[in-house]
């Protein structure tokens, strides 16, 4: 053993002794050498340890990848999930709202051919109003007509009264049997008739020359006036007859028969003069209670012995003579 | 001299001035002698004789200057300027009827004259005066006061407010009320010519509730009387809805209807402006006429007059169908359109014929039913020869352009739109040819028709720039038929088939 120490320890020794001797000889080679064991010594390690952090990192990207893969996997899903629960509900409300949009289509439909647009009502008011318009023209065509005809009528009833008015200032032309009139030309095969007006109208002397007067003095025309409906020129005419000049005429005092049953008047005056019985007077005299009581009383009087009973019998009278209340036909108070 | 010849010199000079200031009123009735009076210096001579002492004389020479101021506007100037009018506003307080009455007519007749003479009036104190006379009992001098008022409110609105400020329209209702029917005339024309300028005077009126009363007098058998009524209801109601639909709860409407057959022209004429008035603010007013069977009554009172009187109807006609269509069918179904036909062929007035091209137009633009109903009574060339007229007013072009434009838009009556193929301006062919290229790719029948009656022909003929609407119309139309007969139609194909004949070789 301690001898093997001993060469280990000369080994040590050796190697130095070895190198000393040998730098002096082939150090330029040797340190050429170094730096070039050396550079390349520091190649190979470097080389090995970028491999080893190569694999290093490869590893490491790898396992990222893995990770990142799964993470990947596991968002995407849950995405996709999210998705086809919009995509489902989208389709559920697009479903709805076209259901939604026939039921609309339809009410609206519905409604507005009922209320807003409605035919049958337009089409109804359009023939009410054509015959509306109908009647309104056949009434206002019957009214104008009406309306006309009142027109001529007043005309004609003035015309009328001019003419008699006329015929009354030219009463002197009217013809005698002697001398035929101006109207009353022999040549005409029949009076004119103005001639006949003359023969109608009666002269009244001019008594007051205010319209009045005038209009009296119209003269009073027979039956054969022409007959309009109720208008002023026949009252007028008619009216002559009442209203004549400054006196009126009475009408005669004729002696006219009774009508129906009638008593005669001697009985009548009978009946109002004799009869006593119709008075709203008592058939007593005004103070027949009083000397009712007076009776009584002296009746009672007389006979002092009567009841107690009587005296208050006395009281209820005395009492109900303040009342008069009883009349004399009832005596029964006893 | 004795007491008593003095006293007759007086008594002369009275009677001679008596005579004079009657006898210038006599004469002042008559136009002629108007002017050698004037030259005569009349107006000095009667002016102190205004002053006079005696009554008489005062109020006959007030009535000849009333009759010389109502005949000419320089006497009436002449009376402004030498400042009678002061003296008589103060006379009108103190007088008795007649003077006043007089002296009524004096203003009057100034005031009739010019906005700037009635102003003159206005200045001087007249009006309060004048609606003092109002409170008298008797009617004439109600009459006079109520007249001058009127035609001082008549020219514009500021007078009209100085007269409504001066309390005048309680008083002129109240004239409405009574008996005398010349006073009614009066008050309801000078109610008529107050509330006719802007909408815050009628409403003065309507506030002292005149409508009631002027309603009650419409069925009053006198003519003028319904004029004047009629007039004022008109004027009242022209201003806002709110003023129209007062008038119409008032109940007038069947009852006005029957007085469209009225013998008076200026009765009905009055009528039919009241209808217009009304019926141009909203549809539900227009119904409400409609309903009553107004329409009809309109349509039968244009056909009995003629010219200016015409005009409120056919303008109420319009205004109805501008509403909506329902109205506008109700019009045609009241045989309105051959009624307006017949306007428009009868009247010469540019200003009836451009109204009636108006209602025409909006009757006839809604539906095409409605374009159908003018078309059929040959309404579309009429219009047309109206806008292409050289001498048509502007006014009446530009309305019938309008209106046919309208109409054609909507027109698909095909045999009512093919006289307008001939001799139409470009504007105006566009629409047609619209109309056709909408129409005929639908219809096989009114294709037949088209070719048949040269429509087509006159088609090609037409040139138009490519590219502009006209040209993409005929293309739409050229495509609805085959090609062969679009080309033998084409204006040269005849020219083409010679060439061709030409060039051919027999085999």
């Amino acid at each position: 053993m301690a001898e093997l120490l001993k060469i280990k320890s000369e080994v040590e020794e050796f190697k130095k002794e070895y190198f000393y001797r040998n730098r002096y000889f082939s150090h330029d080679q040797a340190e050429e050498n170094r730096q070039r064991e050396y550079q390349a010594a520091n190649r190979i390690q470097s080389w090995f340890r970028a491999c080893k952090v190569r694999a290093y990192l490869s590893h490491l990207h790898k396992k990222a990848i893995i990770i990142q893969r799964i993470w990947r996997g596991f968002t995407a899903r849950a995405r996709f999930r999210q998705m086809v629960k919009a995509a489902y509900f989208i389709m559920k409300m697009n479903f709805y709202e076209e259901m939604a949009i026939r039921i609309q289509r339809r009410w609206r439909g519905f409604f507005v051919r009922k209320y807003i647009h409605n035919y049958y009502a337009r089409k109804s008011y359009l023939e009410g109003l054509s015959r509306k318009n109908e009647l309104v023209r056949m009434e206002l065509a019957e009214l104008e007509e009406l309306q006309k005809r009142e027109r001529d009528c007043v005309e004609m009833v003035k015309e009328q009264t001019a003419k008699v008015y006329q015929a009354h200032r030219l009463h002197h032309l009217l013809s005698t049997k002697q001398c035929p009139g101006v109207f009353n030309s022999p040549f005409r095969p029949a009076p004119h008739e103005m001639e006949l007006l003359l023969r109608q109208v009666k002269y009244q002397a001019p008594a007051r020359l205010d319209s009045r007067g005038r209009a009296c003095l119209m003269g009073i025309l027979g039956p054969t006036a022409p007959s309009f409906p109720g208008t002023l020129g026949s009252q007028w005419i008619k009216t002559t007859g009442t209203c004549c000049s400054s006196k009126p005429i009475l009408p005669p005092i004729s002696s006219k028969k009774q009508q129906g049953l009638f008593r005669e008047p001697g009985e009548v005056w009978e009946q109002r003069m004799l009869c006593p019985d119709l008075t709203l007077r008592l058939q007593t005299s005004y103070t027949h209670l009083e000397e009712a009581q007076n009776q009584l009383r002296h009746k009672y009087i007389r006979l002092p012995t009567g009841k107690l009973g009587t005296g208050s019998m006395l009281h209820h009278l005395s009492h109900s003579s303040n009342s008069f209340t009883q009349p004399a036909y009832a005596k029964s108070l006893r | 001299m004795s007491q008593r010849q003095i006293i007759q010199v007086f008594e002369q000079y009275q009677k001679s001035r008596f005579q004079f200031v009657q006898t210038v009123a006599d004469l002042a009735l008559r136009p002629q002698n108007i002017e050698i009076l004037q030259n005569a210096g009349v107006m000095s001579l009667l002016r102190p004789l205004m002053l006079d002492v005696v009554p008489s004389i005062q109020q006959t020479a007030a009535l000849a200057l009333g009759r010389l101021a109502d005949h000419s506007d320089d006497l009436a100037e002449a009376v402004v300027k030498e400042d009678i009018l002061p003296q008589l506003v103060q006379s009108l307080a103190s007088q008795n009827r007649f003077y006043k009455k007089a002296a009524a007519f004096v203003l009057r007749s100034v005031a009739k004259h010019s906005p700037e003479l009635s102003q003159a009036v206005v200045a001087c104190g007249g009006v309060d005066a004048l609606v003092l006379c109002l409170e008298e009992f008797d009617p004439g001098v109600k009459e006079a006061a109520a007249w001058a008022l009127g035609y001082i409110a008549r020219h514009n609105a500021s007078l009209s407010q100085s007269v409504v400020d001066a309390g005048a329209v309680p008083l002129l209702v109240l004239c409405l009320l009574e008996p005398e029917m010349a006073l009614k005339r009066i008050a309801a024309s000078t109610l008529s010519d107050i509330s006719k300028h802007t909408p815050e005077l009628a409403q003065t009126v309507v506030d002292v509730g005149a409508i009631a009363h002027l309603a009650q007098m419409i069925l009053n058998p006198d003519a003028k009387l319904k004029r004047q009524v009629f007039s004022a209801l008109s004027q009242i109601s022209k201003h806002s809805v709110s003023l129209a639909e007062m008038v119409i709860e008032a109940d007038i409407f069947p009852a006005a209807v029957s007085c469209l057959k009225d013998p008076d022209d200026y009765v009905r004429k009055n009528v039919t402006t009241l209808m217009r008035e009304v019926v141009k603010h909203t549809p539900e007013l227009s119904q409400v006429i409609v309903n009553c069977g107004g329409m009809a009554a309109v349509i039968d009172y244009l056909g009995e007059c003629r010219g200016n009187l015409r005009l409120p109807g056919i303008m109420m006609l319009g205004y109805v169908a501008a509403h909506s269509e329902n109205l506008a069918m109700a019009v045609i179904l009241s045989k309105g359109v051959p009624q307006l036909a017949l306007c428009l062929s009868e009247e010469h007035e540019h200003h009836i014929k451009a109204a009636t091209a108006w209602t025409i137009g909006q009757i006839g633009h809604h539906t095409p039913e409605h374009a159908k109903a003018v078309a059929t009574s040959d309404l579309l060339t009429k219009l047309l020869e109206l806008y292409m007229d050289a001498s048509s007013s502007e006014d009446l072009q530009a309305k019938s352009k309008k209106a046919l434009k309208s109409i054609l838009q909507k027109c698909t009556y095909l045999p009512g739109l093919e006289p307008l193929l001939y001799d139409v301006p470009s504007n105006i062919l566009k629409y047609v040819v619209c109309q056709f290229s909408k129409v005929l790719p639908n219809d096989s029948k009114a294709r037949r028709l088209f070719v048949t009656s040269g429509g087509l022909k006159k088609v090609q003929e037409i040139d138009a720039e490519p590219g502009s609407s006209l040209q993409e119309h005929i293309n739409a139309i050229n495509s609805c038929f085959p090609e062969e007969i679009v080309r033998y139609y084409s204006p040269g194909y005849s020219e083409v088939l010679l060439q061709r004949l030409e060039n051919y070789q027999p085999a």
